[in-house]
């Protein structure tokens, strides 16, 4: 669980917790259930209430201020029909593309060649400082991560374009950020190369678990490198594989600071997610009750997934450890 | 022999370019932060600066006060570990060591309240700290944080305590300590370790936050670094090398931590997998 936070980001969702599941022993005495009172107290306070609140709200129209009018679920009905909803959705399974699936691949190739190829046949070090070089944008704040692609991608005074000018590439200059046929894109550019040093890292030290005899042995077999990778190595690390998924797909839905650093959800709606989308709605419109409804589907999608990937991984645990 | 070379070199070759494709950008920004403007006009972004220019950085760094913002972040970054790691203590304490009743309804429910997205929180906070007469300050994201990162940190430590070995608090109870005495003077040093790992996080990821301190933050002054710098993109002030000298002073903090830290993390994260 801990190797799932090496990478100094946030892992979401981890194994169904050992605890519940042991069988409970004498206690040794004393009251311990007083240390839970100010955590729980304060989450009741952080959490629980204001999201409870939300879901209230999400049945009202409320400008903020004044007293909010029930209205029922017709917020929800209204999203139904909201083409700038609908738009967030289909922006948020690109972004999936970029965060999970395309860093998953990546990450296992990767992680694949430095640690089966690379340290053994170039030596740990290199292995090492190569996987510090993808990692080191994670390090990084999103908003930062903003600001550093919103200038290189930027249409008057962006790297990427001097670039391409400089090199006589003029035609293939583009308002990266600003054109709808290319934002959406852009972003996900972006969000892979943010994401990428995740998955390789945890996958590498999955590696580590992976029995070398097991190795040996498909060798002795006459398996080669692409085959032991695809038989042995992934099947081997699905664990990391499952955790990263399921986090980087989360991350994904929860998006924010980028798309508020680098477009505003815009042009259009074109980079719009349902985060920024729900915050237009808080803060700039003043549609507090549509915008609970948008943050309360957001919520109930995010739960459902985290609650498949514990029913799945919980049973997976099962089959392989006992 | 000669295709095994020949392999080996185009490997490496193929995986430089990879890692030097993935820090351009780093690359990009150093170049232009340090670069005079005129400078960036006549030879564009890939040419080295003529001279080191750091007037742009100095400009820059008054006009956000950028010291200010780093003393925020610090701030709010520090307190928020801190208190953080006071509440995972107390809770993992209750749920892994003290088995209490419910314990696995509890885990749940820091795990899931550790993943809800922001937004269905932020408008009741916002609503209710201005209120209470918190919204605008740092107290209101340092309470907000605290109750979001512990959540982390008591389903984690949960179960590095619930492996706690019993012998010792056992022998604790034996010498007649109390559970409050046995809690500070044997569990919290001997999970030391797992405690300076999530301390680690906990500075990290709220000194990277920016959804709620965006809303929360308004005054200029009690803003964080990635908030201060967040909010000018897109300002008629930014040129080339502004916005590389501002990216410069938002990745470089971020670096540092990375390479402080990073020896904590590790020696961590071997404590953990050996538990």
């Amino acid at each position: 669980m801990v190797t799932s936070t090496q990478a100094g980001r946030r892992p979401e969702v981890g194994a169904v917790p050992a605890v519940a599941r042991r069988r409970a022993r004498p206690r040794p005495g004393g009251s311990y259930a007083l240390y839970l009172l100010p955590g729980a107290l304060l989450s009741l306070l952080v959490i629980v209430m204001p999201l409870a609140m939300n879901v209230g709200i999400s049945f009202t129209r409320w400008s903020g201020v004044g007293s909010a009018e029930w209205i029922g679920l017709e917020n929800y009905t209204r999203l139904l029909g909201d083409e700038n909803f609908w738009a967030s959705f289909r922006n948020i399974l690109f972004l999936i593309v970029a965060m999970a699936v395309v860093p998953t691949l990546l990450g296992l190739v990767l992680a694949a060649v430095l640690f089966d190829y690379v340290a053994k046949q170039i030596g740990p070090r290199t292995a090492k400082v190569l996987r510090s070089g993808f990692y080191l944008p994670q390090v990084l704040p999103v908003a930062v991560t903003g600001i550093v692609w919103g200038w290189i991608l930027n249409p008057s005074f962006g790297a990427l374009n001097a670039i391409l000018t400089n090199a006589g590439l003029d035609s293939l200059a583009r308002n990266w950020l600003g054109d709808p046929a290319y934002a959406l894109y852009s972003v996900m550019v972006m969000l892979v190369w943010f994401q990428l040093g995740y998955p390789v890292v945890m996958f590498m030290s999955g590696l580590q678990r992976v029995d070398p005899s097991l190795y040996e042995a498909a060798s002795i077999d006459g398996a080669g490198w692409w085959q032991r990778f695809w038989r042995i190595a992934v099947h081997q690390i699905k664990p990391e594989i499952y955790v990263v998924l399921v986090t980087t797909t989360i991350a994904a839905l929860k998006v924010f600071g980028q798309i508020f650093v680098l477009t505003r959800g815009g042009p259009g709606n074109a980079t719009l997610v349902p985060s920024y989308f729900a915050y237009q709605n808080f803060f700039e419109r003043a549609q507090v009750g549509y915008g609970s409804a948008i943050a309360t589907v957001l919520t109930v999608i995010i739960v459902v997934l985290a609650v498949v990937f514990l029913r799945i991984q919980a049973r997976g645990e099962r089959r392989d450890l006992l | 022999m000669r295709a095994a070379t020949l392999t080996r070199s185009a490997v490496l070759a193929v995986l430089t370019l990879l890692v030097l494709a993935v820090l351009s950008p780093f690359v990009l920004v150093m170049l232009n932060a340090v670069k005079a403007p005129t400078d960036y006009a006549s030879d564009g972004p890939l040419a080295l600066p003529d001279s080191l220019y750091l007037k742009g950085l100095a400009d820059f760094w008054i006009r956000v006060d950028f010291g200010e913002k780093l003393v925020n972040s610090l701030v709010i970054s520090g307190s928020v570990a801190v208190l953080a790691l006071v509440v995972s203590i107390f809770n993992a304490y209750a749920l892994g060591i003290g088995r209490v009743r419910g314990r696995g309804a509890f885990l749940v429910f820091f795990l899931l309240a550790n993943l809800l997205p922001q937004e269905a929180l932020a408008y009741p906070l916002y609503y209710l700290s201005k209120a209470v007469g918190l919204y605008n300050t740092q107290l209101a994201l340092i309470i907000i944080f605290t109750a979001i990162q512990s959540a982390f940190g008591t389903y984690l430590l949960s179960s590095v305590y619930a492996a706690f070995p019993r012998e010792m608090l056992e022998a604790a109870a034996i010498d007649g300590a109390g559970s409050w005495r046995t809690l500070w003077r044997v569990v919290v040093p001997i999970s030391w370790s797992s405690l300076s790992v999530l301390f680690t996080f906990f500075f990290i990821w709220t000194w990277n936050e920016f959804f709620l301190p965006l809303i929360f933050l308004i005054s200029n002054d009690r803003q964080t670094v990635p908030v201060a710098l967040g909010v000018l993109q897109g300002d008629r002030l930014m040129d080339a090398t502004t916005t590389s000298a501002s990216a410069l002073l938002g990745i470089l903090p971020a670096v540092i931590f990375f390479l402080v830290f990073q020896n904590t993390l590790t020696r961590g994260v071997m404590a953990g997998a050996t538990k």
